[in-house]
């Protein structure tokens, strides 16, 4: 675009830019403000320049003021993303090609002689309008056939489905896939026998977590909580411990304890509770083993299986 | 073991279609972020780029100790950022002893780092110590101006690297239609030495001229600043070959109905459903109006005005 002033700009209206490729600065500016105010003079008469071809546009009235067509940009700027790949043709495609099938939306009808669509409403072959199915010769008996038929179906969708997700690799490994589309791997590839591996239930993971809690200083008594954990079980001995000093107008639990025990042994049956035989026997033994004096090593080791001749005797 | 998954909901599908390579893209979109450390004045530069690009910007606020753009290692961050937000354009702003006031932008490629350039702020005039006339304010998201002066631009590579990305910053979306009244910014870049480019933002008042090319006046109202060239980096060819590639194919709409005569012109074919003329429904249904009705009255009228003629012949 030439201006009157015998310089020529550079002007790409698509992106309402100018460039001056041609200014050098007189001298150098003596003060910031006049540096300034030079930079803004060239750039009002860059933009009065591209304001020059941009009012002479035809335009059109609309209710916000006067529209003009812009024209395409002329400044070449990289993309922000690849350019659009073409997908790989699919299974059907490719063979629709070879063998120059055609799959029409409209077919006509054994039953009725009439021309119906072959999916969706009032469909030609509809599983649920077949009234009577004929027996053949090879058909066993007991065999539903309209659940036969039912069967068939879910195995040619189940078949269909396979056939969409390979054909969704491949336009993947192309790198096409259709944007609102993700392939996601549910399970990991399995090298070796074909188990399943196995779920984790609730109770396990629990006990996992409690186990590498423990291995904490403060045996996990700190640590933070996902919402929705529960605090660990209480480990080792479960002990329960009576109040020391009994509250007002309360049993005295500790007493209560110890009187129960004390009346048990001095009650009038009490020698029921006591087993004397046994009791003989420790006495005995302890005694023997006083007698001797010497130590059990020395001695040769008595054999256990040999009754001894006043043992288990009751009183 | 793959799994198929598509969108539940048509919002998500549209977000996902919007994000998809395309032949025409969309506006670029920036991310704006911070460093480890950044001073008072990279702040203000940051958060007024921001409120220039409101519409097409995302600012983080939090730190970012882990983003090194010229370092190997350090992009990864960004460009998981750049994924999420599909932002195709960074500006990165830190503060550091050898680098005091620096702003990295950059420009991304499918999502990994395309270029970069760093530049070093000097002399920065925020959006708030600029006194004007309020009514003058550039309006938020209007399509700039956007001027370059002096032949650095030209000759020097690093300042062409900065042209373009100034350029792909500020132009925000390409628009085919343009409302002339809404025209009101313009941003002012000059090269006042080979390292040094001053920047600035001004609001645009159209006067009155002689022909319907108002005259420009600009008024500086923005953040301003010298822009002082660091360290950059060019894409490689191969890379820059592949961005820079557009299609120039039109997109194939069949426009179905519409012939091309030589003698009649542009012919349209216009489809009537078969019209039954009986089952058309009437509009008027009112008592009144049925036509037994009317002829019933008629009748009646008929044989009151005869009645009455006779009642008079009698008298």
């Amino acid at each position: 675009m030439d201006t009157d002033m015998d310089q020529i700009y550079q002007t790409d209206v698509g992106n309402l830019l100018a460039f001056n490729p041609n200014h050098r600065f007189p001298s150098t500016p003596s003060s910031r403000e006049e540096l300034v105010k030079e930079c803004v003079t060239e750039g009002t008469k860059l933009v009065q320049a591209i304001a020059d071809t941009l009012f002479n546009f035809p335009s059109t009235e609309s209710v916000d003021g006067p529209l003009v067509q812009l024209p395409p940009p002329t400044t070449k700027l990289p993309r922000e993303k690849h350019l659009p790949r073409p997908k790989p043709p699919t299974k059907w495609e490719e063979f629709a090609l070879k063998k120059e099938a055609k799959k029409d939306k409209i077919v006509s009808d054994e039953t009725t002689d009439k021309f119906k669509r072959r999916h969706g409403y009032d469909r030609v072959n509809d599983d649920n309008d077949i009234p009577v199915i004929e027996a053949k010769a090879s058909d066993e008996p007991g065999e539903d056939p309209f659940a036969k038929r039912l069967d068939d179906k879910k195995k040619r969708v189940g078949k269909q489905e396979k056939n969409r997700l390979q054909n969704l690799k491949t336009a993947a490994k192309a790198g096409a896939l259709p944007s609102h589309v993700q392939l996601a791997a549910t399970a990991l590839p399995i090298s070796g026998t074909k188990t399943q591996p196995q779920k984790i239930g609730k109770d396990a993971l629990g006990d996992v977590a409690g186990l590498a809690a423990t291995s904490t200083a403060s045996g996990g008594k700190f640590d933070k909580k996902l919402p929705g954990e529960k605090p660990p079980k209480k480990q080792g001995k479960h002990h329960k411990y009576l109040p020391v000093v009994p509250r007002y107008g309360w049993v005295d639990e500790e007493k209560e304890q110890t009187n129960k025990v004390l009346g048990k042994l001095l009650s009038k049956h009490s020698h029921e509770i006591l087993n004397v035989g046994k009791a003989i026997n420790m006495y005995n033994d302890k005694k023997e083993k006083k007698k001797s004096g010497r130590s059990d090593k020395l001695k040769p080791k008595k054999d256990i299986t040999k009754k001894k001749p006043y043992a288990n005797k009751a009183n | 073991m793959m799994e198929i998954r598509t969108p539940k909901t048509h919002k998500a599908k549209r977000v996902l279609e919007k994000r998809a390579p395309k032949l025409v893209e969309n506006g670029k979109k920036t991310l704006i972020l911070h460093g480890t450390k950044t001073s008072a004045t990279v702040s203000s530069v940051l958060m007024e780029l921001y409120r220039l690009k409101k519409g097409g910007a995302i600012k983080y606020s939090r730190r970012n100790e882990n983003i090194r753009p010229f370092e190997s290692g350090g992009e990864t961050s960004l460009e998981f950022f750049s994924l999420k937000t599909d932002c195709s354009i960074f500006v990165y702003g830190s503060h550091t002893k050898k680098r005091p006031d620096n702003l990295v932008l950059g420009r991304m490629y499918d999502h990994h780092v395309y270029d970069l350039i760093e530049v070093g702020i000097e002399n920065f005039k925020s959006l708030l110590s600029f006194s004007y006339d309020k009514k003058i304010a550039p309006h938020e998201g209007s399509k700039p101006f956007i001027c370059f002066t002096g032949e650095g631009f030209e000759n020097i590579p690093e300042l062409k690297q900065l042209k373009e990305v100034l350029t792909d910053l500020f132009r925000g979306e390409v628009v085919e239609n343009l409302n002339l009244t809404g025209l009101d910014r313009a941003y002012i870049c000059t090269a006042i030495s080979p390292t040094k480019v001053f920047l600035t933002h001004c609001a645009i008042k159209l006067k009155k001229s002689g022909t319907i090319v108002p005259r420009i006046e600009l008024v500086e109202v923005g953040p301003s600043m010298d822009l002082v060239i660091r360290r950059n980096r060019l894409p490689n060819e191969g890379l820059r070959k592949e961005a820079m590639k557009s299609s120039k194919d039109k997109p194939k709409k069949k426009v179905k109905n519409v012939d091309q005569n030589d003698v009649l012109g542009k012919l349209g074919r216009v489809y009537i459903p078969e019209q039954e003329v009986g089952k058309i429904p009437m509009a008027d249904k009112s008592k009144g109006v049925k036509r037994e009705r009317r002829e019933g009255k008629m009748k009646k009228n008929k044989e009151e005005g005869s009645a009455s003629k006779k009642l008079k012949e009698s008298e």
